[in-house]
C-alpha cells in the first residue's frame, strides 16, 4: 500500500514543479498531500483497517468506511443541492451570475450536475455497495486498506473535478467534463473498487449472488468502460490540464452520448436498483416479490440500456439508421425498466401498512414510483415525433430532475435513514418524525419542479416551432426566454423545498450520529417494530 | 442455503435462498409486462422494416419506406418556400411605395419584416423595437438617418460605420475634450444649454455660457436651436428624445468623448426581399415619414 502511495506523492510533486498552468500546479499538490496523508494514517493505524459497528457481530465487517459514506453521502448531497438552487436563481435572475467568471452559470452547472451525480450518488453507491456486499456475502470487505483507497480516492477525484470547473478547466462533455489526468486518476480508483467488490464476492458464504449485487457490478464493470472510452483524449502537454478528445465530429457526439445516457443507465439506474434490492426488502421484512422477473429484468435491462444513446442524437448530423436503433432500443427498455418498479413495489405486498407507521418505507416506495413515472417518460421522449417538441426545451430538465430527485435522490435518502443508526451502533433514528417532514418537503419539491418544467418545456417547444398564417416564425428567440420566468421562478421554490428537506436530514444524521434521540410522538407500531427490524 | 421455506404472510414458497434475512418468493412474470414487453419487440421490428435500421458494410437498409430525415428537411423548406414564392416575388417586383399602397402585399411584408425583426434585430433595438442606451428607439418620431421609407432602406441595407459596406452610414462628431476643444468646465456649459432646448436645463447661468459655444462648434450640424440634420446623421437636441441619455452626466460624456455607434450591414447577411420586408415594418412602427 505504501509504495503506490510513494511514487503518487513524487508523481504529484513532479507534475507541480513543471506545470504550465495554475490548475496543474494546484492538482499536483493536492494529491501530494493526499498521499502523504495517507501514508501516515495507514503507519499510524497499524493495519487496523475498521471494524464492524454492532461489537457483537460474529463477522468483522468494515463498517467504518460505509459509516464515512453516510457522511459523504450527506454532506456532498446537501452542497449538490445547494449549487442546484443557486443556478436555478440564476436563471430566473441572472443579475445573480454576479459578473464573475467562477460564479457564471457557465461554470457552476457542472458543479452542480458532477456534485449531485458523482458526489452525492456516487457515494451513496459506494456507500451501499460496500454494506450490502458484506451483508449479502457474509464477508468483510476485501483487501485491507483498498476499501478506504477508494473512498478518499474517490473524494480526490471529486475535489479536483469540483475546483477544475470553477477555475474554468473542462473538456467540454456533459457528465464528463473533468480534464485527462482527474480522468487517469478516477480510473485507478475504480479498478481497485472493481477488485475490493470482486475480492468480497469471491470470498461469501453465500453460494448464490444476490441481485442487488448484480445490478452493483453491473454498474462498476460498465461505468468503468464508459468512462474508459469517452475520456479517450491526448494532452496537449503532460504539464498542462488541456486536452483534446480523439473522437471528432459527429462520432465524438456519439461516443459522448453513448457514455452519458449509459451514466444515466448504470450510474443511476442499475447501481440504484441495486440500493432497492437491498433496502426494501430489509426495512418492509419481506421477500422479494419474484427471483424469476429478477433475472429476466435483469439481462434485458443490461443489454438494452447499452444502445439507447442515439436517442440524444435525433434530428442531428447521426445517420438515420442510428436514430432508428437509439429510439427502438429506448422503447423495448420501458419494460425492463418496469420490472425493477414491479419488483420493487410488490415486495410491499403484505406490508402496505407500513407505509403509515414507516416513513422511511414511504420514502423507499416514492422513490420506486418516480423510477416508474420517469422510465416510461423517458421511452415516450425517446419518440422521434415527441423528441422532435422536447429536444432542447426543459422538458428534459424536468425528466433528469423527477428521475433524480425522485428516484435516485428518495431511494439514497431510505438508505441513509437506514444506515445512520446501525452504522453508529445506535438504537434507533434521532427522530422518525423529521423523516416524515422531509418526505413531504421533497415531495412537493418535485412536484413543483417537474410541473414547472413541462410547462415551461412544453410551451418552450411550441413556441420555438409556431409559424404564423403566412409561414413566418413567430416568436424571437428572447420571446421564448421571457415566457419561461415564472416557471423558473416556481422551480426556485419546488428546489428550495427539496434542500430544506435535505438540510433536515443532515441534522437527523448528526443527531443519530451524536446518540441523541427525539422525544416525539411515536408512530402506531414504530415501537413495536422498530425501523429496519 | 436452498432450504425449503414458505413465506407465512403469503402462504407461498420462496426459492429457498437467503442473504442477510432477505429471502426471495419466485412469483411469475405479470403477464401484462410480457406482453407489453413483446409488443414493443414486434412493433421495433415492424419499425425496422419500414425505416433505416441495419448497418451495413459501406450502406445501411434504407427501409420499405424510403425515408430519410435529410430528404424530409429538404421537402418541409421547399413546400415552405413554395408557398410564399409568389409573395416573395411580388414584393421582390414592387417599390417600397407600391407595397404599402396593396394591402395584400403590405400584410405579407408586415409579418415578414416582424419575424425577420424579431431574429435579427431584438437583441439590440429590442423585442418592442423601444431601443435601448445606443440603439435608437424605433417607435417614436426621431430619425437619426431620415425615416423616409428610401432613408430606411439605405440604412438597413449598409448600416452604420462598419467595416462590411463601402456606404455605411457614417458620422463623426468630434470629441471635444479629449480632442483638446472644450475644457471639461466648457463641456459642462453645452449640456446645460443642450438641456435648455428641451427646457430641462438646470443651472441657466451655465446655459447662456454655453450657448456661445454651442453655435460656433455645434450649430453645424445639428443646426440652429439643435433642429438636427438627417443628412448628416446629426440627431434633434430640441426634444427629450435621447440616444445615450438625457442626464447631465451622459451629455457631458457624449460630447467629451464623442460616440460612435455601429450597425451591421443587413444587406450583406439577408436577402433584398427580406431587407425590403424589414424596411415596411421599420417605417410603420412609429414615425416614418
Amino acid at each position: 500500500m505504501i509504495v503506490p502511495l510513494v511514487v503518487g506523492a513524487l508523481l504529484g510533486l513532479y507534475l507541480s514543479a513543471g506545470s504550465v498552468d495554475t490548475t496543474i500546479y494546484l492538482h499536483g499538490l493536492l494529491l501530494t498531500a493526499f498521499c502523504v496523508v495517507f501514508i501516515f494514517r495507514v503507519i499510524k493505524s497499524d493495519g487496523e483497517t475498521g471494524g464492524p459497528a454492532d461489537p457483537n457481530s460474529s463477522i468483522n465487517y468494515n463498517d467504518a468506511v460505509v459509516r464515512a459514506g453516510v457522511i459523504a453521502t450527506t454532506f456532498w448531497g446537501v452542497v449538490g443541492f445547494l449549487v442546484g438552487l443557486v443556478i436555478a436563481l440564476q436563471l430566473a435572475f441572472p443579475v445573480l451570475n454576479l459578473d464573475l467568471p467562477w460564479t457564471s452559470f457557465g461554470r457552476l452547472r457542472p458543479l452542480h450536475t458532477s456534485a449531485v451525480i458523482f458526489a452525492f450518488g456516487g457515494n451513496a453507491l459506494l456507500m451501499t455497495s460496500f454494506h450490502v456486499v458484506q451483508r449479502t456475502c457474509q464477508a468483510r470487505l476485501a483487501g485491507g486498506w483498498a476499501p478506504w483507497f477508494v473512498f478518499w480516492g474517490y473524494q480526490l477525484v471529486i475535489l479536483m473535478a469540483a475546483t477544475g470547473y470553477v477555475f474554468g478547466v473542462t473538456q467540454g462533455k456533459e457528465y464528463a467534463e473533468p480534464e485527462w489526468y482527474v480522468d487517469l486518476w478516477l480510473t485507478i480508483v475504480w479498478v481497485v473498487y472493481l477488485l475490493v467488490f470482486l475480492g468480497t464476492l469471491w470470498n461469501r458464504k453465500e453460494p448464490h449472488i444476490y441481485v442487488a449485487n448484480w445490478f452493483y457490478l453491473a454498474f462498476i464493470v460498465t461505468i468503468a468502460m464508459l468512462h474508459i472510452v469517452n475520456n479517450l483524449a491526448l494532452p496537449v502537454s503532460w504539464f498542462g490540464a488541456k486536452s483534446y478528445p480523439v473522437f471528432a465530429g459527429v462520432q465524438d457526439a456519439l461516443t459522448q452520448w453513448w457514455y452519458g445516457h449509459n451514466a444515466v443507465g448504470f450510474f443511476l439506474t442499475a447501481g440504484f436498483l441495486g440500493i432497492m434490492y437491498y433496502y426494501i426488502p430489509k426495512q418492509a421484512n419481506r421477500p422479494v416479490y419474484s427471483y424469476r422477473l429478477s433475472i429476466v429484468h435483469f439481462w434485458s435491462l443490461i443489454f438494452l440500456y447499452i444502445w439507447a444513446g442515439p436517442h440524444h442524437l435525433h434530428y442531428t448530423a447521426l445517420p438515420d439508421w442510428a436514430q432508428t436503433l437509439g429510439m427502438t432500443f429506448s422503447v423495448m427498455l420501458w419494460m425492463p425498466s418496469w420490472g425493477g418498479m414491479i419488483n420493487g413495489l410488490m415486495t410491499l405486498s403484505g406490508a402496505w401498512d407500513k407505509l403509515r407507521t414507516d416513513p422511511i418505507l414511504r420514502m423507499m416506495a416514492i422513490s420506486v414510483a418516480f423510477y416508474g413515472m420517469s422510465t416510461f417518460e423517458g421511452p415516450l421522449m425517446s419518440i422521434k415525433a415527441v423528441n422532435s417538441l422536447s429536444h432542447y426545451t426543459d422538458w428534459t430538465i424536468g425528466h433528469v430532475h423527477s428521475g433524480a430527485l425522485g428516484w435516485v435522490g428518495m431511494v439514497s435518502f431510505g438508505a441513509i435513514y437506514f444506515l445512520a443508526p446501525k452504522m453508529f451502533n445506535r438504537e434507533r433514528l434521532y427522530s422518525l418524525r423529521l423523516v416524515s417532514a422531509h418526505f413531504w418537503l421533497a415531495t412537493l419539491g418535485i412536484a413543483l419542479y417537474a410541473a414547472a418544467m413541462w410547462v415551461s418545456g412544453i410551451l418552450q417547444g411550441l413556441m420555438w416551432r409556431s409559424y404564423d398564417a403566412l409561414g413566418f416564425l413567430e416568436y424571437s428567440f428572447a420571446e421564448t426566454v421571457d415566457a419561461m420566468h415564472p416557471f423558473y421562478v416556481i422551480r426556485v421554490v419546488g428546489g428550495g423545498l427539496y434542500v430544506l428537506g435535505a438540510l433536515i436530514m443532515a441534522w437527523n444524521v448528526y443527531r443519530t450520529a451524536k446518540g441523541d434521540v427525539r422525544t416525539e410522538k411515536p408512530y402506531v407500531d414504530a415501537l413495536a417494530q422498530p425501523a429496519g427490524a | 442455503m436452498a432450504d425449503k421455506h414458505v413465506d407465512q404472510l403469503s402462504g407461498i414458497e420462496t426459492t429457498g435462498h437467503e442473504w442477510d434475512g432477505i429471502r426471495e418468493l419466485d412469483n411469475p412474470l405479470p403477464r401484462w409486462w410480457l406482453w407489453i414487453f413483446y409488443a414493443c419487440v414486434v412493433w421495433s421490428i415492424g419499425y425496422y422494416i419500414a425505416y433505416p435500421a441495419i448497418p451495413l458494410v459501406s450502406s445501411y437498409t434504407k427501409g420499405m419506406l424510403g425515408y430519410s430525415s435529410r430528404a424530409e428537411v429538404h421537402k418541409e423548406v421547399a413546400a415552405a418556400k413554395a408557398a410564399q414564392a409568389d409573395q416573395l416575388q411580388a414584393i421582390a417586383d414592387a417599390s417600397l411605395e407600391e407595397i404599402r399602397t396593396k394591402p395584400e402585399l403590405l400584410e405579407f411584408a408586415m409579418a415578414g419584416g416582424k419575424s425577420a425583426f424579431n431574429v435579427n434585430c431584438s437583441q439590440c433595438h429590442g423585442s418592442g423595437a423601444q431601443g435601448a442606451p445606443g440603439y435608437p428607439n424605433l417607435n417614436d418620431d426621431e430619425w437619426v438617418w431620415g425615416g423616409s421609407l428610401d432613408a430606411i432602406h439605405t440604412t438597413i441595407t449598409h448600416g452604420a460605420r462598419n467595416t462590411q459596406s463601402d456606404d455605411a452610414r457614417v458620422s463623426q462628431m468630434p470629441a471635444f475634450v479629449k480632442d483638446g476643444i472644450f475644457t471639461r468646465e466648457q463641456a459642462g456649459q453645452v449640456a446645460e444649454f443642450v438641456l435648455s432646448l428641451s427646457g430641462n436645463a438646470t443651472d441657466q447661468a451655465a446655459a447662456n455660457e454655453g450657448q456661445q459655444l454651442f453655435e460656433d462648434n455645434c450649430v453645424a450640424c445639428h443646426g440652429e436651436g439643435g433642429v438636427g440634420t438627417a443628412e448628416l446623421g446629426a440627431p434633434p437636441l430640441n426634444n427629450d428624445i435621447w440616444l445615450y441619455g438625457g442626464d447631465k452626466a451622459t451629455i457631458v460624456e457624449s460630447i467629451a468623448n464623442s460616440r460612435a455607434g455601429v450597425m451591421p450591414a443587413w444587406g450583406k447577411i439577408l436577402d433584398d426581399v427580406t431587407v425590403k420586408q424589414l424596411t415596411i415594418y421599420v417605417h410603420s412602427l412609429g414615425g416614418g415619414q
